[in-house]
């Protein structure tokens, strides 16, 4: 009894063992295959990232936008394939005591406004009716190309927008307001023109998730840090600054990003993950219905990064040698350039002297400003500081104002009517107390 | 005011026509006895049906003809039969030889030239004129629009079941494009490169690019870039005592190098970049592998709608001066072999399916083989029609979902001209004339862009029903109180002093 229990125990381990050897076999071409079929079909990479706060105590905004930016840059979409809209008033904001940086720690551990941040649209130009005519394309056509989202159907977009929200509305530069609806319309309108193949939607702001609620164009992805009716929180005052420096859900997402580099093969559900109740304190949410593909198999890279497809070049086309005349031409360059003198390298600029003596500068004026002399320091010595101009490089802009339009017709003509209306009831003599 | 023009009602369907003309040297054939219809359908996947039309001449062959059919071979007869004028584009011309003629190998039955020309052997049997039309149709059908390129190029606007490689790589089709060689020389203490980029341009991809001018403007760039580093570092295999670039890496070369690379910046075109890398000292000699681990024997690989890579190794023999930095000159016919079938891949011009028992001829100097051109424009001018109508179509399709968007004059217009420029298009592919009917269709996809993406379409201020109520009632309700109050105080005066008179009489 025993002795058969054993055999049939080995018979089906041979057997198991068989049917692996055999499916392996067969599983790597099925898996050759259904990589294909489950890899995205996109060949470029483009990102929008928008904050529509203005103000210093926005500084956050700010922060979270800029925090995305350089990662998306660190993962390799270039800076012609990103469109940064940002207010852009924080880094040479009178109030920043450290004056063309932008951080995102607390203890100032990482400047992500840095020395190469390209913005794209700043200060008043970053409205509603510009970043619509960004997404759809109805362009003037004096823009220039890095104020285009030239994306074609094999693209994949990352929106990621940040600032102030409510129900079905996010508010741009305290002055206007974009709607669920009008976004939605104009994710469509990109499908319809085929600008993506697909798209992926990330909103920080109070109770984003209700402005990914009307999409219905397809391959549209969408997160979001907070449930319709809760408020997103910010994570950490800096006492020095004076401000609350990121957001939470950004910042855990950030950290998230950190660990990824262009080769990973880390997937979405990862980052559904990214900053649960406990840390975030509102529900971060998520949908993935209009989206094709399984989100298990979509790479973190193909929406934060840029990686190409690359095909082996097998094939040549056979040329012919040239006649005589091109030897002769190769002999002419040849005399002209041993005719001239051998090229030298130039004379290179001493940067490392440069930053140097900057360096020292900096240490003559700033001798005390330690972080720990910092909280001892008071407002108006704050000021006195921030007063300097040494990094005065990035600091020359002149704000542009709105344009005024009068009132409307409309409301005039409703006025006299009711004026008018007024005096026959009661009597021309009542006018008598006005002229 | 809303204003709108009225927008015409457009009905596309697609027709081709391909014109074939018979020379015999055979005596008694008879093009009439051939039992091929001149008319079939190519089926698309979404059950789309495109009809395509042969229209057959026949004559028998002069006798400088039949002089140079009865050559040793076909590339001697070839160049004897060289038209002194062009045929038209979309036109085909058969030979028929006779059975045991030695023009051809004597186990290839037909042969398609570099020329919109080719060869069919005929023969003695009860079934011959099945098998002959048999063979031409296969002749014909591997020159001229097949399935499978037509379903490339409708890429786009057809629901995709599968993610085939072939379909995503081709560019766009565009007005114009731009390439771009750059030279990467990431050690230049080492290695002192020159390479004749002037000459190698002039010579092999200026004629390239003149072969394919109908397709587009192309414009030629070049730069030399120094101290520009691979984002990737290879590896050394002992073996060969060579560095080597894994096929999982190559992905990533391509990023660090491409914001150095300035592509973007003059032209809206698209840009093809071909870049080629002498590897510096420390990792010479640099090959790729694919994914058998085995080197690949072009030294190159591709990126589709991007361009292309080379990397170039420099003799080990030029060492032997050890004298830094050494003088390397670039075989740029070596390269420009690799980086012309770069381009031919990039641009979509797709290997044939040679009928069986049937000799290719390779393509000539050019690298572009006339009916390849022919194939390329056939497609790009569907494409372009399909975009065209999709375009128009959505247009429609937002104007009557969203009512308050105004139609101007200028945008109105934009759009009778696209819907001209598609009818006109379609009109001449269906007579066959291949050139003007891909200028039309040009014409169509330009004048539809410019209508969709004009700046003044943008529909802005939506007003959702409950805001409008909320904004409105609190202004307009204690207004309108005392404004309905009086309205009806006047009206009962008016109505008494009516009523007034009657009594009174």
């Amino acid at each position: 009894m025993a002795v058969t229990y054993c055999f049939s125990r080995l018979a089906t381990a041979l057997v198991a063992v068989l049917l692996l050897s055999f499916g392996s076999v067969a599983a790597s071409h099925v898996e050759d295959q259904a990589e294909q079929f489950f890899r995205s079909g996109h060949t470029n990479n483009w990102a929008v990232l928008v904050c529509t706060s203005r103000f210093w105590f926005n500084y956050r905004h700010v922060a979270n936008t800029l925090s995305v930016y350089r990662s998306v840059k660190r993962l390799g979409i270039p800076d012609s394939h990103i469109v940064l809209m940002l207010a852009d008033d924080m880094a040479c904001n009178p109030r920043n005591p450290k004056p063309a940086t932008v951080f995102s720690h607390k203890n100032m551990e990482l400047n992500v406004y840095g020395d190469d941040v390209e913005v794209d649209y700043r200060s008043y130009e970053v409205t509603v009716e510009n970043f619509l005519r960004v997404l759809t394309g109805r362009i003037p056509p004096s823009t220039p190309r890095s104020k285009r989202l030239l994306s074609d159907d094999r693209s994949n977009i990352l929106i990621y927008m940040t600032g102030h929200g409510g129900n079905g509305f996010l508010k741009f530069q305290d002055s206007e307001e974009i709607t669920n609806i009008e976004l939605a319309d104009a994710f469509e309108q990109m499908w319809q023109k085929r600008r993506y193949n697909e798209l992926l939607f990330i909103i920080d702001t109070c109770q984003g998730a209700s402005m990914y609620e009307r999409f219905y164009s397809p391959n549209i992805m969408a997160l979001a840090s907070s449930q319709v009716g809760e408020d997103s929180l910010s994570h950490q005052p800096d006492p020095a600054i004076g401000v609350h420096l990121m957001d939470r859900y950004t910042f855990y997402v950030l950290e998230f990003l950190e660990e990824i580099n262009p080769a990973s093969q880390t997937n979405m559900n990862d980052l559904f993950q990214v900053c649960p109740k406990s840390l975030c304190v509102s529900t971060p949410g998520h949908r993935t219905d209009l989206f094709q593909r399984d989100p298990k198999n979509v790479l973190i890279t193909d929406f934060f990064g840029s990686v190409r497809k690359v095909e082996i070049t097998t094939e040549t086309i056979n040329l012919q040698q040239g006649s005589e005349i091109m030897e002769s031409s190769y002999k002419e360059d040849q005399m002209d350039e041993e005719a001239m003198e051998p090229l030298k390298y130039a004379e290179q600029l001493p940067v490392a002297q440069i930053i140097h003596q900057v360096e020292k500068l900096y240490k003559e004026k700033m001798v005390h400003y330690t972080v720990k002399k910092m909280n001892e320091i008071t407002h108006a010595q704050r000021i006195l500081f921030s007063s300097w101009d040494g990094f005065d490089l990035q600091c020359n802009k002149k704000p542009k104002l709105k344009d005024w339009h009068p009132p409307g017709g409309f409301i005039l003509g409703l006025w006299a009517l009711i004026i008018m209306v007024f005096f026959k009831t009661y009597g021309i003599k009542h006018m008598k107390f006005i002229f | 005011w809303d204003y709108r023009r009225a927008l015409p009602y457009l009905a596309f369907f697609c027709l081709f026509f391909f014109k074939m003309e018979f020379r015999s040297c055979c005596p008694g054939w008879s093009a009439c006895c051939l039992p091929f219809s001149s008319c079939y359908f190519l089926t698309l996947p979404d059950k789309m049906k495109i009809k395509c039309r042969f229209q057959k001449a026949y004559r028998r062959a002069l006798d400088h003809e039949e002089e140079a059919l009865s050559s040793g071979s076909v590339q001697e007869a070839e160049a004897m039969l060289d038209e002194p004028q062009e045929q038209a584009e979309g036109s085909l011309t058969v030979y028929m030889i006779s059975e045991h003629s030695s023009l051809l190998p004597q186990d290839m039955m037909s042969y398609i030239g570099p020329k919109r020309t080719a060869v069919v052997r005929g023969i003695m049997h009860r079934e011959a004129f099945n098998i002959i039309g048999r063979r031409i149709v296969q002749v014909a059908q591997a020159m001229s629009l097949t399935e499978d390129v037509l379903a490339a190029a409708l890429a786009d606007h057809l629901p995709e079941d599968k993610w085939s490689a072939e379909k995503r790589r081709p560019l766009k089709s565009s007005l114009g494009y731009e390439i771009t060689f750059s030279l990467l020389n990431p050690d230049p203490k080492s290695h002192d490169v020159h390479w004749d980029i002037e000459g190698a341009v002039r010579r092999y991809v200026q004629p390239f690019l003149n072969a394919l001018s109908a397709a587009g403007n192309f414009s030629v760039d070049s730069q030399i870039l120094y101290y520009a580093m691979l984002g990737v570092n290879p590896r050394f295999d002992s073996a060969s005592s060579s560095y080597y670039l894994d096929m999982h890496n190559l992905p990533h070369v391509i990023n660090p190098v491409e914001s150095r690379l300035g592509s973007s910046a003059a032209s809206l075109y698209p840009v093809l970049n071909f870049l080629l890398y002498v590897p510096e000292l420390a990792h010479s000699p640099l090959y790729i592998q694919d994914k058998d681990g085995a080197p690949v024997a072009t030294n190159a690989f591709h990126s589709p709608r991007w361009g292309g890579i080379m990397v170039y190794n420099v003799d080990s023999k030029t060492y032997n001066a050890s004298v830094l930095p050494v003088r390397v000159e670039v075989d740029m016919v070596r390269v420009m072999e690799v980086f012309l079938a770069q381009l031919r891949l990039l641009f979509g011009i797709a290997q044939p399916q040679v009928p069986p028992k049937c000799l290719l001829s390779g393509p000539k100097s050019e690298g572009l083989m006339t009916w390849e051109l022919d194939r390329l424009l056939w497609a790009r001018s569907v494409e372009n029609l399909a975009t065209a109508t999709t375009t128009l179509t959505s247009l429609a399709q937002l104007l009557g979902k969203i009512s308050n968007i105004v139609i101007k004059d200028d945008v109105a217009s934009e759009v009778y001209r696209a819907v001209a420029a598609v009818q006109k298009s379609a009109g001449e592919l269906a007579s066959g004339h291949l050139a003007s009917a891909f200028v039309a269709s040009q014409e169509a996809v330009t004048s539809s862009e410019r209508a969709f993406f004009d700046p003044s379409l943008l529909h802005l201020l939506y007003f959702p029903d409950d805001q409008k109520f909320a904004i409105y009632i609190p202004l307009f309700l204690p207004m309108a109180v005392p404004i309905l109050l009086s309205l009806v105080k006047i009206f009962l005066e008016t109505h008494k002093s009516w009523k007034k008179p009657e009594k009174t009489d």
